[in-house]
């Protein structure tokens, strides 16, 4: 195997040991606790907000949220395995048909809305 | 001064660091690093160790760099550099160095060749600003302008930034952070960029702007178990075995030494 390679899946089984990512696409509401390092004390400030786009490239993998912060948009990319991203909590699974929501940008309110994934339970049976 | 190493840049990747901070690293493979030849005081007027790195052919490798090679008993190497040691810093004869050498949060400076650009106009090569995109300018937006005066120098100055071969040059980076290394896959991470192309043979220093740490392996840090691994060899071939072992039993006593000081850091 490539070196590279090796020592990135080598770092994520590393980061994974100790840590658990559920399932969660574009479209899911989720809730994200990132650790904050405020001088020498640490604490854990919760990021709430819809999965607008996954990138999946190995320790590379990134997800971006989208919340609506005091009528102001915000967009925050976080790396799938930085240590920093202490928990992920999916809070409600979404149906949409695009891998990259964007168009989310250009709307909100009523026209924002994502509609629940009501299979989800079924598929997890029929897996299961 | 201790010795160097010689690598190979593999690539780029990142690094999860403390705090959860990414430090963007490159990767160098350091392949049997041995001491192919020893300089000394008294037969050429300097000290230094010349390593050897990589494997090479027996068929491809001349005569006389079979020669020089079976000197030190070792095998054919792809790539030789010398390294400029002070004389309590020597390496024995066919020792191999390790990553371990250089210590995880010390400062390198790294020295490789740069990518080739070709022949590059002045705004590549010389971050000249060009001309305007309009307002008159005609073919010549890419262009160097002015060159000098007029009649009197009536020359252009030697040394005037113009177009030219750009890169496949030799390039030191000082100061570069080690951020972990490995004996065993042979790897040293080096947080930043690294000069050259991905295959490309790098030459890593302890960094001479600053002051060397205190727990560096000194002369240099060596492969333990390599002792038991030769003698096999030794009895495995026939002839030469009488010949080797003398000369092997040396290098063992400087591993067995060289580990138990560190032991006791």
């Amino acid at each position: 195997m490539n070196i590279i390679e090796k020592l990135e899946q080598d770092h994520v089984a590393k980061v994974m040991a100790d840590k658990q990512i559920p399932d969660f696409r574009p479209g899911d509401t989720l809730k994200i606790d990132v650790r904050v390092v405020e001088g020498k004390r640490e604490r854990i400030q919760a990021f709430e907000g819809v999965c607008i786009a996954r990138a999946s490239k190995g320790l590379n993998s990134n997800f971006t949220i989208r919340k609506l912060s005091y009528g102001e948009g915000v967009e925050r990319v976080f790396p799938l395995y930085s240590p920093n991203v202490d928990k992920i909590t999916v809070l409600r699974h979404g149906r949409v048909r695009r891998a990259k929501l964007y168009y989310l940008r250009g709307l909100t309110g009523k026209a924002a809305r994502i509609t629940e994934r009501k299979d989800f339970h079924l598929k997890a049976k029929k897996a299961g | 001064m201790r010795t160097g190493l010689i690598g190979k840049k593999v690539g780029m990747t990142r690094v999860f660091g403390e705090g959860g901070r990414h430090i963007p690293v490159t990767v160098i493979k350091v392949e049997e690093c041995q001491v192919v030849a020893q300089r000394t005081n008294d037969r050429d007027g300097y000290t230094a160790v010349q390593l050897g790195v990589g494997s090479a052919k027996a068929k491809n490798t001349s005569k006389a760099m079979r020669g020089h090679f079976a000197k030190a008993k070792v095998e054919p190497k792809r790539k030789l550099v010398e390294f400029r040691v002070s004389e309590d810093a020597m390496v024995p004869l066919g020792a191999e160095i390790v990553t371990s050498h250089f210590i995880d949060g010390q400062k390198v400076d790294l020295t490789g060749t740069s990518k080739g650009k070709g022949f590059a106009g002045a705004m590549k090569r010389h971050n000249f600003g060009g001309m305007r995109a309009t307002h008159g300018v005609s073919i010549s937006h890419r262009a160097h302008g002015s060159t000098g005066q007029c009649q009197d120098p009536g020359k252009v100055f030697k040394g005037k930034k113009m177009a030219g071969h750009m890169g496949d040059e030799q390039v030191t980076i000082q100061n570069l952070e080690i951020v972990s290394t490995d004996d065993d896959a042979g790897l040293i991470l080096v947080k930043g960029a690294v000069p050259g192309a991905k295959e490309n043979w790098v030459i890593i220093q302890d960094a001479v702007k600053k002051a060397l740490p205190k727990d560096l392996p000194m002369p240099a840090a060596l492969r333990a178990e390599e002792a038991p691994v030769e003698e096999e060899k030794v009895e495995a071939a026939s002839e030469e075995a009488v010949v080797e072992e003398t000369v092997e039993a040396e290098a063992p006593v400087a591993d067995a030494e060289d580990s138990s000081k560190e032991n006791k850091e």
